[in-house]
C-alpha cells in the first residue's frame, strides 16, 4: 500500500487505507459498549449490594445475594422451571419440527398451505399467543373445560397447579415456535444432494436405516442451528408467562426472567435481581456454547 | 385408503394448529353476554368488541408508537449493520476478527440478564418513556444478527469485484456504496423482516422502558388492557385480533422473506 511518501500528509489516502475503514464499525461497537458492556459491569457491582432499585443508598453485602439463591426454595423452583422451559421446548420443537419437515417436504400446494399455517404463530407477539391460550386453559368458560363439561367430566383448573402450568406453557412455546425448527429442517432436507439418497438406496438403505445413517448425519447443521436458537429462546421465556400465570400460583411457574422482573419492580430487591441476571447469563452462555460445540462435532462434511 | 392417509393427516395437522385462532375469533365475534361454548360460532353479527377494544385500549396510538419505534430501529440496524460488516468481511485482520466474534457472541447474551443495570442506566440518562432510548436499545440488541448476516453475505461476493474497482480508481468507500451495497438487497430484505418482527412484537424492553401510556406499544397496552378487563375476555380477544392484523398481512405478502433468511442460517450454520 502506498503511504504518504511525498511531503505533506495526504489525508485522503489515510482515510482510504484499510485500517481507517474500521471506522465503519465504530458506531455499532459504541452501542455495544454503552448498552451492553457497561451494564454488564454495573450488573456485577449491583449484585454485591442490597440496592433496592430506586434510592441512592445501598451497602455492600459481599456474596450474600448469591448465597441467598441456593437457600431460597422459590428461587430453586424458578431455576428448575427455567430448565423445563428451555430444554423442554427445545426437545419438543425439534422432534415435532423434524417430523413435520419430513412429512411436509415437497412442492404440493396442500403441503405448502399446511407449512404456512404451522409457521404462522411465529410472527405473532408471544404475549398475544399467551392470551390466546389463556382463553383455552381458563377455568371458567375455557375452551378445553368446555370439552370436559361436554363429556360430563369435572372441569380442571389447568393453570392452578404450578408444575402443570409450567409444562402447559412449555407446550405453548413449542406450538408457537416449532415452525422455526420445521423451516430449518426443511431447508436442511432440501440441501441434501439427491445422489446421496439414491446411492444409499442402491446400497439397500431404506426407511429408518436410510434416515438414521444418511439423512440425519447430513442434517446436522440444521439440527445445530435449530437447537441453539430454541435453547436460547426457551431459557429466557418471559411473554407467555406474563400473559398466562404471571408466575403464579404462588411463584410456582416463574422463570428467571419473570422472577427478575418481579424482584425489581414488585419487591424492590434489585441487588438480588442483578445477581439472578448474572446467574442466568452464565447458564445460557454455558448451555448455548456447549451445545454448539457438541453438535458441531457431529456435523459431517459432504 | 392408504392413498388418502397422508392428505388426511395433513388436513388434521392444519386444523389442529388453527384451533387457538378459531377460539379467539369466536370469542371476539360474540357478545360478552353470550355464554355459549367457545367452540360454537355465533349466528349473529356483533362487532362491538372491536369498537370497544379499539377505543378503550387506544390501539390507534399504540399502533402509531409501534410504527415509529420499529421504523427507526430497523433503519439503524440496516445502516449500522451493513457499514460494520464491510471492513469485518473484507479485512479480517486479527483485531477485526476479534471484533466480529465479539459482536456475534452477543447473539447468545440474553438481553434480560442485564435489564436491571440497563434500566438503572436509562433512568440516569433520562431515557424512560422516550422513543430514542427504546429504539437505541432495540438497535443494540438487533445489531449482532445484522452484522452476522451482512458479513456472511459480503464474504460470498467475489473479491475480484472490489479489486477491479480499486484499479479503476474507486476509493474503498465508493466500492462499498456503489458496488457492495446494491448487492445486499436480498439479505437486507430478510433482515428488515426479522428485525422488524422482533421489534414490533417486543414486550420485555417495552414493558421496562415505556411506562407512560402515551408512548406505549401494542403488547404493553394489551397487557394492561388484559389486567383491567380480565373478566371481559371478549374485548381482550378483539384487541389481540386487531393487533395481529398488520403482521399477518406482512407475512402473507412477504412469506418467502420470512423463511429464506432462516433457511440460509440453517444450511450454512
Amino acid at each position: 500500500m502506498g503511504g504518504p511518501t511525498k511531503k505533506g500528509i495526504n489525508t485522503r489516502k489515510i482515510l482510504a487505507s484499510p485500517a481507517m475503514l474500521n471506522l465503519m464499525y465504530v458506531p455499532a461497537l459504541t452501542l455495544f459498549v454503552v448498552f451492553i458492556f457497561y451494564p454488564i459491569t454495573q450488573g456485577f457491582k449491583w449484585s454485591f449490594t442490597n440496592w433496592n432499585g430506586y434510592s441512592s443508598k445501598y451497602s455492600w453485602v459481599g456474596w450474600e445475594q448469591y448465597v441467598r439463591m441456593f437457600s431460597d426454595p422459590k428461587t430453586l423452583r424458578t431455576i428448575i422451571n427455567t430448565f423445563v422451559y428451555g430444554l423442554g421446548s427445545t426437545l419438543f420443537q425439534n422432534i415435532l419440527g423434524l417430523a413435520y419437515a419430513l412429512f411436509l417436504n415437497g412442492a404440493s400446494r396442500g403441503k405448502s398451505i399446511v407449512r404456512t399455517i404451522v409457521y404462522f404463530p411465529v410472527i405473532i407477539s408471544p404475549l398475544i399467543m399467551g392470551y390466546i391460550w389463556y382463553f383455552l386453559f381458563q377455568y371458567d368458560g375455557g375452551a378445553i373445560n368446555d370439552i370436559f363439561i361436554f363429556l360430563r367430566q369435572e372441569p380442571l383448573d389447568w393453570l392452578g397447579n404450578g408444575p402443570r402450568a409450567v409444562w402447559l406453557m412449555t407446550l405453548v412455546n413449542t406450538y408457537q415456535f416449532m415452525g422455526v425448527a420445521m423451516i430449518a429442517y426443511l431447508a436442511g432436507l432440501q440441501a441434501i444432494p439427491k445422489e446421496c439418497l439414491e446411492a444409499a438406496a442402491i446400497d439397500g438403505a431404506a426407511g429408518i436405516s436410510l434416515f438414521r445413517y444418511v439423512t440425519l448425519p447430513l442434517l446436522m447443521p440444521a439440527v445445530t442451528f435449530s437447537m441453539v436458537i430454541n435453547i436460547i429462546g426457551g431459557l429466557k421465556l418471559f411473554d407467555v408467562i406474563m400473559a398466562m400465570t404471571l408466575g403464579g400460583p404462588a411463584y410456582a411457574s416463574h422463570s428467571l426472567s419473570t422472577m427478575m422482573y418481579d424482584l425489581y419492580f414488585a419487591r424492590q430487591d434489585a441487588g438480588y435481581a442483578a445477581a439472578l441476571g448474572n446467574l442466568m447469563f452464565l447458564v445460557i452462555a454455558v448451555i448455548g456454547i456447549s451445545t454448539l460445540i457438541y453438535l458441531r462435532r457431529k456435523e459431517v462434511e459432504l | 385408503m392408504r392413498k388418502l392417509a397422508a392428505p388426511a393427516a395433513g388436513i388434521a395437522i392444519g386444523l389442529v394448529h388453527l384451533i387457538p385462532f378459531f377460539i379467539m375469533l369466536n370469542l371476539a365475534l360474540k357478545a360478552p353476554t353470550d355464554i355459549s361454548s367457545k367452540w360454537v360460532t355465533p349466528h349473529y353479527v356483533y362487532l362491538d368488541n372491536f369498537v370497544n377494544a379499539w377505543s378503550q385500549a387506544h390501539l390507534d396510538r399504540a399502533l402509531s408508537n409501534n410504527i415509529i419505534i420499529t421504523a427507526t430501529s430497523v433503519t439503524f440496524v440496516i445502516v449500522l449493520g451493513s457499514l460494520a460488516a464491510y471492513p469485518l468481511a473484507r479485512y479480517p485482520t486479527r483485531w477485526n476478527n476479534f471484533v466480529y466474534y465479539l459482536s456475534i457472541s452477543m447473539l447468545i447474551v440474553p438481553a434480560l440478564t442485564i435489564l436491571v443495570p440497563l434500566y438503572k442506566f436509562i433512568v440516569d440518562l433520562g431515557g424512560i418513556n422516550t422513543y430514542w432510548a427504546i429504539s437505541l436499545i432495540q438497535v443494540t440488541f438487533s445489531l449482532p444478527l445484522s452484522i452476522f448476516m451482512f458479513t456472511g453475505f459480503i464474504k460470498t461476493i467475489p473479491r475480484e469485484l472490489d479489486e477491479a474497482a480499486l484499479i479503476d480508481g474507486c476509493s474503498r468507500y465508493a466500492i462499498f456504496f456503489n458496488i457492495i451495497l446494491p448487492l445486499l438487497k436480498p439479505v437486507t430484505a430478510t433482515l428488515i423482516i426479522l428485525t422488524g418482527l422482533a421489534v414490533w412484537n417486543d414486550f420485555q424492553f417495552s414493558l421496562f422502558f415505556l411506562q407512560r401510556r402515551t408512548v406505549q406499544t401494542v403488547p404493553v397496552i394489551l397487557s394492561q388492557f388484559f389486567s383491567q378487563f380480565q373478566n371481559n375476555v371478549a374485548w381482550v380477544a378483539a384487541g389481540c385480533l386487531i393487533s395481529m392484523i398488520p403482521m399477518t398481512c406482512v407475512y402473507l405478502f412477504l412469506q418467502k422473506y420470512f423463511v429464506s433468511g432462516l433457511a440460509e442460517g440453517a444450511v450454512k450454520g
